[in-house]
């Protein structure tokens, strides 16, 4: 850590592996209540949890997403953060409109649309909030008249990600256009700029890794990047196939679905090649296995197990089935919630100046984890198939369907505690490091020289 | 060898030209929408009842064109599959259809008539949109489809179905058969005669849980009317035989 003011990130961080715990919990309620165990029924009904689940998951990423920025613009900008006093007021303020809606939710107060449940009095609160926190690095870099092609990516992915919230803020009379302009929020999200954000932390962690030198690293990553929007925009095709949209989106959608692989091939290709080559040997080995690790489990999950689902005639069969959920699953975990764990790996030994990442549980969270997501998505992927083949192709009714395939659920649940495990032992972990210091000399574990006089935020 | 500035060139030329072919088919995809989704029957009711199932969050637990969670039935086609009063009756208890089985959140929707068809309505406007042809039609069931009794009744075809009250078609056939039409989750209904008398049948239907506790037979709270004309239509013996 260069900078005092990159310490910010801790609560950012500290929120994501909160609200992470929080969304596992309600992970487990939905497991228990497919097993027929929905015993808080009339406290947190399935679609309260759902969209808990979903929506922690949501705010749980944007606040690794904020913590990571905070830690790598001023470093990528040479300078300290424009204003960490209002990074903690944003910080502060995300935490409470993402209460206000968690608790909303139990009380029947949501919009009922997947994904964007948040009702629409904080929707603007929301805005308001993301409004600072682009301020605050933006100026940041602009102050600086610096900022690298990572540093650019990551500001650019996260511009775009609130400018695509707008389209999900507007209340279309037409159930078809309403869910023609969610996906724009959505997919637009996770398929297009997300993957800028996620592409600049990977390489920004890359850099300071492998020692690889930043321009190959840089340049690879303008290619990922151009992969995905290059697949990704009429890769939204694939949401348009059954919902009332032209037939030929079935045509737009499954070629360029079907490109969407290509960037996370890259992503996986990038990160392999990277370590591979990357002379030097940082300590930190924890922190380069999550990065690689997200580049591998987000062409598993994204990219192959996407596009295996996006085929059109495929998805006529599998949409709206647990398939879905199976995909969902090892996508959000592979190619985002690894990254956030990553960089919340490299970051916290320059924030503590502690080296937490040589304790065993490091090692054990990365591999139990990832090993029990992997389980998951199997009891997933065997109870959407059976589903697909009982109640779609052969037309059984959808409760007896619901029956049979409920000892995967038991499958899910098992392979969910091993899941579990891994990140108790994540969260463990991060709790050793402790809180950041204010002194941050001698802490040059985050593979850079650390700098002695930290400079005064203007 | 590619330069950081052609990799550069790459990205912001597939972007910008990518997204403009995006922003025209959108564009058309809005022209052609409103006719593909008969927008002209977006009713003041249609209307209404897709608020009701916003304000539900009922995308929380079933899935419409396919979107949603996975919790309960896909319900683009449901007033094809089930008819209206079914899905009217079901609503006013949600509770009582499935007895024992996953349940649904009960909104008191009994108390307000006026939103069950609101939501019958939105439902139905959504089962005539036009969605390339989801939820495809099973195509691996066994004609007729695995879920209804195959076995047709003894004897000469009857014609005691051509007479049945509405309700029995739209509700009881929803479990039932009746000369080899119908479902099979709960028993055939032929020469039910032979089994109850007015009485018992009355006493069974106005509350099966009752008769037998654990039963998944419904308590649809019928009315004693109701209960009359079914009873003396499935207890006549007008042709069973």
């Amino acid at each position: 850590m260069k900078f005092k003011s990159q310490r910010v990130a801790y609560l950012f961080f500290a929120t994501s592996m909160l609200l992470l715990s929080l969304q596992i919990l309600y992970g487990f309620i939905m497991g228990f209540a497919h097993l027929g165990f929905d015993v808080l029924h009339s406290v947190i009904p399935f679609n309260a949890a759902r969209a808990t689940h979903t929506n922690l998951l949501v705010v749980w990423l944007l606040s690794g997403f904020m913590g990571a920025a905070y830690y790598i613009i001023p470093e990528e900008s040479d300078r300290e953060l424009f204003s960490p006093k209002l990074a903690v007021v944003q910080w502060a303020a995300l935490v409470v409109v993402g209460v206000i809606a968690i608790v909303g939710f139990h009380l029947d107060w949501w919009e009922g649309r997947k994904f964007l449940e948040i009702p629409r009095p904080l929707d603007y609160l929301v805005v308001v909030d993301v409004l600072a926190f682009l301020f605050n690095i933006g100026m940041t870099a602009w102050k600086a008249r610096r900022l690298s092609t990572t540093g650019a990516v990551l500001f650019g992915g996260l511009l775009s990600a609130a400018l695509l919230y707008l389209p999900g803020m507007y209340t279309f009379q037409n159930q078809v256009h309403d869910s023609y302009f969610r996906w724009w929020v959505v997919h637009l999200w996770v398929e297009g700029v997300w993957e800028l954000i996620m592409g600049a932390i990977l390489s920004f962690l890359l850099i300071k890794l492998t020692g690889v030198d930043r321009e190959v690293i840089e340049k690879w990553l303008y290619v990922i990047v151009g992969l995905t929007f290059l697949s990704g925009i009429l890769g939204t095709g694939h949401h348009y196939y059954y919902i009332g949209t032209p037939r030929y989106w079935l045509a737009v959608g499954g070629i360029f679905s079907a490109l969407e692989p290509l960037a996370f091939l890259g992503m996986a290709a990038y990160a392999v090649t990277m370590m591979l080559r990357g002379g030097r040997r940082h300590p930190n080995k924890n922190a380069l296995f999550w990065t690689v690790g997200c580049g591998i489990m987000s062409f598993v999950g994204a990219g192959f197990l996407g596009f295996a689902h996006t085929i059109p005639q495929v998805n006529l069969w599998t949409h709206g089935t647990l398939v879905t959920a199976m995909h969902g699953h090892l996508a959000f975990w592979g190619a985002y919630a690894t990254i956030v764990l990553g960089v919340i790996a490299y970051a916290m030994p320059g924030m503590t100046g502690r080296t937490a990442y040589k304790h065993w549980s490091s090692t054990w969270a990365f591999w139990v984890s990832n090993v029990g997501m992997l389980g998951m998505t199997g009891a997933f992927a065997v109870a959407g198939i059976s589903q697909v083949y009982l109640e779609r192709k052969s037309g059984m009714d959808f409760l007896a369907v619901q029956k049979a395939i409920e000892v995967h659920f038991v499958g899910l649940v098992l392979a969910a505690l091993v899941f579990t495990t891994g990140i108790i032992l994540y969260i463990w972990n991060f709790t050793m490091y402790g809180l950041p210091q204010v002194s941050v000399e001698g802490a040059s574990d985050a593979g850079v020289d650390p700098v002695a006089e930290s400079s005064a935020a203007e | 060898m590619l330069s950081k500035s052609h990799a550069k060139k790459f990205f912001l030329g597939g972007t910008v030209g990518f997204s403009a072919i995006f922003l025209w088919l959108t564009v058309d995809t809005l022209m052609r929408v409103p006719a593909r989704s008969h927008e002209d029957k977006l009713d003041a009711h249609v209307l209404s009842g897709r608020l009701i199932w916003d304000k539900h969050n009922c995308m929380g637990c079933h899935t419409i064109l396919g979107e949603g969670a996975y919790y309960a039935p896909e319900l683009t086609k449901v007033v094809e599959r089930r008819g209206k009063d079914w899905i009217r009756m079901f609503l006013r208890n949600p509770e009582a259809m499935f007895p024992n089985e996953r349940k649904m959140v009960n909104y008191h929707f009994d108390q307000h008539p006026e939103q069950i068809d609101d939501l019958v309505a939105f439902l139905d406007w959504i089962g005539h949109v036009d969605t390339n042809g989801f939820p495809a039609k099973p195509d691996l069931a066994a004609k007729p489809p695995s879920n209804v009794a195959v076995a047709p009744a003894n004897g000469a075809a009857s014609g005691k179905l051509a007479s049945a009250p509405a309700i029995f078609k739209e509700l009881c056939m929803g479990c039932h058969s009746l000369e080899g039409q119908g479902a099979a989750v709960g028993p055939a209904l032929d020469n039910l005669s032979a089994r109850y008398t007015p009485e018992a049948f009355d006493k069974w239907v106005s509350n099966p849980n009752s008769v037998k506790p654990g039963t998944a037979m419904p308590n649809f709270s019928l009315s004693p009317e109701v209960r009359k004309e079914l009873a003396s239509f499935l207890l006549s013996n007008g042709g069973a035989r």
